[in-house]
């Protein structure tokens, strides 16, 4: 269980700023989904609060302590991270691509024999346990982005970064991922597109635009239609299911919005 | 797994066996193939005499067979597997299915430091090693531009290093040529091709002694991180996420491939096509893990090369062919058939 925080944190990529001034505080077990549209910093914040790049201000701190004072074991040890396009390794099995999320808990020299039962256990949790002995170039995308899932689930972090989990993905196995993320019980950052599914399974939704942070909050307040409506130029209403009672975010020309959506000016 | 995606891999560790055995018993043939046609008998009297310590029987099959045959058979086989640990090596440092040994400079500043020798004459004090030495002093030179150049221009990043490797490489392939444009003799120009082919005639047991020493480590070191060499496989956001300090490491294998290629350069000249084919073979036998790569590469490299210096003493005796001659003409064909094949993917290669 992993409490991931960050106070005024400026990303640069080739010197020119692309988000400042975030402020973030996941509590342990808590899920955080970053929206914010194409460019708006989801993946460069990301890698910022993975470690794999240092912010041009500010800092990240796991359990209190400063994450770029980590080694890059340690680091890999206390957290996950699985980039946006990251794809296996064509030539290898299933099996091997999960268990390299073991490398960080044993020495480089190490052959690692008493793995399997950790690979299985997380290619379970991604349905993919049938697979583990099929090479990773037969996999679908959808069964790539899972198998990358499951190397973040071996290596047994109490932190996962994710940017894009949920892409490539057919609905079904959006949702069934992100239940399995909810199932984990382990502190979640990930960077989503599908607003309605942000919505529905994260605890909270930080929206990130203009290069800062709008809003943090739960996804009622977060993914309000107006702020919807200005950050991402698209017409959304919350509808409430008579029947169910939930409230459900809809997008698009069937949200018929009250008023006019204004063109959005570019950043 | 039974399923349609399943895949077809050779066991490691009795693969490791067998191409063991296999060059066991290959060293020992080679021994009696040569210029010089030796009675199999005569040679394994020989053999076993000097096991046991003594000389051979025969002072003339004492002579060939181990102060002329031994000390370069044994280099074949050193200079192979270290060639195909190279190339496995860099292949994984600049994720490029085209890497070979020679990529990062070495090879092309260990010639312009060889031709300095054959042509002009540098080293001559060093006598029988002034040769080796020009090649390694200019392997490591040109290394070090590589190195520089790279990191000043955006750190060690595989394209970088590729685009640096190449470019560098024809520039001191330029420098070679006019050496020995300018050198105008006959007689030299002989020599600097026939080194530049690579060739194992200059092995004494002298020789041999440093360069298996070299391998041997390179080896060893490898193996000491072969589960970070797979991740790095993933590329530099992967590794770092699964905790590999992947400066560092990148630092590390760039010199650990120079001095080792270096050493190798300096003793056997530029063997080509081993460093590209043979790990590519090996990946397709046993898969991707650098754990078993590594070894299989190794063992398979020394098998090959030991028996393409067969074919290059033998087939034109009593002359002796380049060792890139013979490498060429089978690796070629071998490569081909293996980029044709679909069931092979390099790792970010196939996209």
């Amino acid at each position: 269980m992993t409490h991931l925080r960050c106070r005024g944190v400026r990303c640069e990529v080739a010197g020119r700023t692309v988000v400042s001034d975030v402020d973030l505080d996941v509590p342990p077990g808590r899920m955080l989904a970053l929206v914010g549209t194409n460019g708006s910093g989801k993946s460069t914040l990301i890698r910022a609060l993975a470690g794999l790049r240092v912010p041009a201000a500010g800092l990240v701190t796991v359990d209190g302590e400063d994450l770029h004072a980590f080694s890059a074991r340690r680091r890999a040890r206390t957290i996950a991270y699985v980039g946006q396009e990251e794809a296996p390794p064509e030539d290898l099995l299933v099996g091997e691509l999960v268990a390299l999320g073991r490398v960080p808990h044993r020495p480089p020299w190490a052959f690692g024999r008493a793995e399997r039962a950790i690979t299985l256990e997380a290619l379970e949790a991604v349905g993919l346990a049938h697979a583990v002995d099929r090479r990773c170039d037969r996999l679908s995308g959808g069964e790539r982005r899972r198998v990358m899932l499951a190397r973040a689930l071996a290596q047994e972090c109490g932190l996962v970064l994710l940017d894009e989990p949920t892409n490539h993905l057919d609905i079904g196995h959006q949702t069934r991922l992100l239940e399995t993320l909810r199932g984990l019980g382990r502190t979640v950052v990930a960077a989503m597109h599908d607003l309605p599914l942000a919505a529905a399974y994260f605890d909270r939704v930080a929206v990130l635009h203009r290069g800062a942070l709008r809003t943090v909050d739960t996804a009622s307040t977060a993914l309000a239609p107006t702020t919807v409506e200005e950050v991402f130029a698209v017409a959304a209403a919350r509808l409430t299911d008579a029947r169910t009672g939930h409230e459900h975010l809809v997008l698009g020309p069937g949200a018929a919005p009250s008023r006019t959506v204004t063109k959005r000016t570019t950043p | 797994m039974s399923g349609s995606g399943a895949a077809r891999r050779a066991p490691t560790l009795p693969l490791l066996l067998v191409l063991f055995a296999g060059l066991a018993v290959s060293v020992v043939l080679s021994l009696a193939l040569g210029s010089e046609p030796l009675r199999p008998a005569g040679v394994w009297e020989t053999v076993r005499a000097r096991l046991t310590g003594a000389a051979g029987p025969d002072p003339v099959y004492d002579a060939i067979v181990w102060e002329l045959r031994a000390p370069r058979v044994l280099m074949g086989a050193v200079v192979g597997a270290g060639l195909a640990l190279a190339g496995a090596v860099v292949q994984t440092l600049v994720r490029n299915p085209l890497a070979d040994p020679y990529l990062l400079g070495v090879s092309a500043g260990a010639g312009v430091g060889a031709t300095l020798v054959i042509v002009v004459g540098v080293f001559g004090g060093l006598g029988v090693w002034a040769l080796s030495a020009g090649a390694l002093t200019g392997a490591v030179l040109a290394s070090l531009l590589v190195f520089g150049v790279s990191v000043a221009q955006g750190g060690l990043t595989p394209l970088r290093l590729v685009l640096t490797g190449v470019v560098l490489s024809a520039a001191f392939s330029s420098v070679s040529s006019f050496l020995v444009f300018v050198g105008d003799e006959p007689e030299a120009t002989q020599a600097v091709l026939h080194w530049l082919l690579g060739s194992l005639s200059g092995s004494t047991w002298a020789n041999t002694g440093p360069a298996l020493v070299a391998v041997v480590l390179s080896a060893a070191s490898l193996m000491a991180v072969h589960s970070w060499l797979d991740a790095l496989a993933g590329g530099p956001d992967a590794a770092a996420a699964l905790g590999v300090p992947v400066r560092e490491v990148r630092i590390g294998l760039f010199a650990l491939t120079s001095v080792l290629v270096g050493v190798l350069v300096a003793v056997s000249g530029g063997v080509g096509f081993v460093g590209l084919v043979v790990p590519h073979l090996a990946r397709m036998a046993v898969g991707a893990r650098h754990a078993a790569v590594l070894p299989v590469a190794a063992l398979g490299g020394a098998l090959f090369l030991v028996w393409v210096d067969v074919v290059a003493r033998v087939l034109v005796r009593p002359q002796e062919m380049p060792l890139s001659v013979v490498t060429g003409l089978v690796g070629a064909p071998v490569f081909l058939v293996l980029m044709g094949r679909r069931q092979y993917g390099f790792s970010g290669g196939g996209r």
